[in-house]
């Protein structure tokens, strides 16, 4: 599993994060810990990206991951983070299974819309229903780990960031295996694929329902780091635009891109809320720009040209 | 030709589209290690004919057997399962991809049924594999090339490779020929039918160049409008009055 080198940078790079964390002051653990959540749910879009597909509407698996949280915290009084985490990825899992035999019947425009619009379901039902917190949420309490109640947020960074090395080396070996290579085959020639033998729509189902639990593990471990989920920030179809946008600016080449490019992306939106409070996302979207226009293969083709370079 | 010796059955096969008949009363046995010719007119009915065998149409009415089993209601996946495989008059492959990507993508697919299309796709056993089949199909040289730079002699010959690499016990060529030059034709057809001699594969290709046909065929099936109106020696068959008049397009 850890033959090659992108295994290797996950496990010793996250490893040496979890110990520099401990030294970090406050808010670089939390943008780390924001960054990384986010970016579980980038990952299952890039697995969808290279098979050619893009959901505009995975705010409804990262909203599942995270009312899950809220309502086992509520209703349960569920406090350990890891219970939490399988609650949202469950939830979201499932959902993503079900809703599955549906959209991998689906490509391009049909797919990211249809997407869209069982989100803004979801979204329409939360804010009109007074139980599930309306358009205020739900605040969440302080999450436990393994019984105990940190005084700080550095044991929950360690767990999102050992929930991100597991998930980015578990990916990268699903992208090494045969159904996983299908992703840029499926985008370049269905038809080939089918006679090859191997079936199309159990493929991009199987890509689909990764994609979803990977978004629960984020809105899960999003609504533990914030402490708070309302529709608007974690269902809203522009909670699933920002996860396309930081899917572009981190491209699809490797499995650690999406935590560079969440991460930047947070860094980025802090500092341009900071800079023009009224503006920002001009910013924002001026960054985007840039990115298409000059780095079609988002941030990861730039490390990727000066790893090449250097060699 | 003995009964046991069929290995595909072919009974009162009808394709409408409409009021259109793209074809019908169509009857054909095909032995083990046959290799057949398909002719005709464009229109006749020949590529109609390749894919309702392959999956790609559900005929009308008739019935398709492969090896004594019904295979009509079976989709392209289950069909080349079953042991029948295709080339395209257009060569489907991963444009993006190198050819040896592309074969090994194949050669995984072919080998890692179930559970083990979640293993690691690159194995030593598998390189070994696609070796061969480079060597075999002349496509060493352009190994680590993306296909899209590629000719299209180039990628007829990969179509084929990759759709031979799941051993079909039977093979049907969409125009093989189609889109390479004169010059090149005989040198393509000859890596093509000398790789799956060895192979033993049961051949049907779809052909307008009657040399080719005439070269390699040891049998033809002749399609006008829709039926079958010659069955014979490739010989007998280009010699035929109907063959000349509907479609070699010769007047008597």
């Amino acid at each position: 599993m850890l033959r090659d080198t992108t295994s290797k940078v996950v496990l010793f790079g996250g490893l040496l994060l979890i110990l520099l964390g401990a030294f970090a002051p406050n808010w670089i653990v939390n943008q780390f810990m924001f960054g990384f959540s986010r970016a579980l749910a980038v990952l299952g879009l890039l697995v969808l990206w290279r098979t050619g597909l893009v959901s505009f509407g995975h705010a409804f698996y990262f909203g599942l991951g995270a009312y899950a949280v809220a309502i086992i915290d509520i209703q349960y009084g569920v406090s350990d983070v890891f219970l939490r985490l399988l609650a949202g990825a469950t939830i979201a899992g499932i959902a993503g299974f079900a809703f599955g035999f549906i959209l991998r019947n689906y490509r391009d425009i049909f797919f990211a819309m249809l997407n869209t619009a069982i989100s803004m379901v979801l979204y329409g039902i939360i804010v009109k229903t007074e139980s599930l917190g309306s358009t205020d949420g739900f605040a969440i309490s302080v999450p436990t780990v393994l019984g105990f109640a940190p005084e700080t947020k550095y044991p929950l960074f360690v767990v999102i960031t050992t929930i991100a090395i597991i998930s980015a080396l578990a990916v990268n070996y699903y992208l090494k295996s045969t159904v996983g290579q299908l992703t840029t085959a499926i985008r370049d020639n269905e038809i080939r694929v089918e006679y090859l033998g191997f079936s199309v729509a159990q493929a991009i189902h199987l890509k689909y329902t990764i994609s979803a639990v990977l978004a629960g593990c984020a809105g899960a471990l999003m609504a533990n780091a914030l402490g708070q989920v309302d529709p608007d920030s974690m269902i809203n179809w522009t909670v699933s635009g920002e996860l396309v946008f930081v899917t572009i600016l981190s491209g699809p080449g490797n499995v650690i891109a999406p935590f560079i490019g969440s991460l930047v992306f947070e860094v980025l939106r802090t500092y341009a809320f900071e800079l023009a409070p009224q503006a920002w996302q001009l910013i924002v979207g001026a960054t985007f720009l840039t990115i298409i226009f000059f780095l079609p293969g988002g941030i990861w083709s730039l490390i990727a040209k000066l790893g090449r370079n250097k060699s | 030709m003995t009964k046991s010796n069929v290995i595909l059955e072919v009974r009162d096969l009808l394709k409408t589209f409409g009021a259109v008949v793209a074809a019908k009363d169509i009857n054909v046995d095909v032995s083990k290690g046959e290799i057949v010719g398909i002719i005709g007119a464009n229109g006749a009915g020949k590529t109609c004919f390749v894919n309702m065998v392959t999956g790609y149409l559900a005929p009308t009415a008739g019935s398709i057997k492969f090896e004594g089993v019904e295979i009509i209601g079976k989709g392209p996946r289950e069909v080349t399962y079953s042991g029948i495989s295709r080339s395209f008059q257009v060569s489907q492959v991963f444009h993006t991809m190198t050819v040896a990507e592309n074969l090994m993508i194949a050669l995984a697919i072919a080998e890692n049924r179930g559970m083990k299309a979640l293993a690691e796709m690159d194995s030593h056993e598998l390189r070994e594999k696609r070796d061969t089949v480079l060597r075999r199909y002349q496509l060493e040289a352009y190994a680590d090339l993306t296909v899209s730079a590629l000719s299209q002699g180039v990628r007829k010959l990969l179509d084929i490779a990759m759709a031979v690499v799941s051993k079909p016990r039977i093979l049907l060529l969409d125009e093989p020929t189609s889109g390479i030059s004169v010059e090149e034709k005989f040198d393509f057809m000859d890596v093509v039918m000398g790789a799956l001699k060895e192979d033993e594969v049961t051949v049907l290709f779809v052909e307008h160049d009657m040399e080719i046909v005439e070269r390699y065929v040891s049998r033809v099936l002749a399609f006008y409008q829709g039926e079958i109106i010659a069955d014979m020696t490739p010989k007998k068959a280009l010699a035929d009055d109907k063959v000349q008049e509907f479609v070699i397009g010769k007047r008597h």
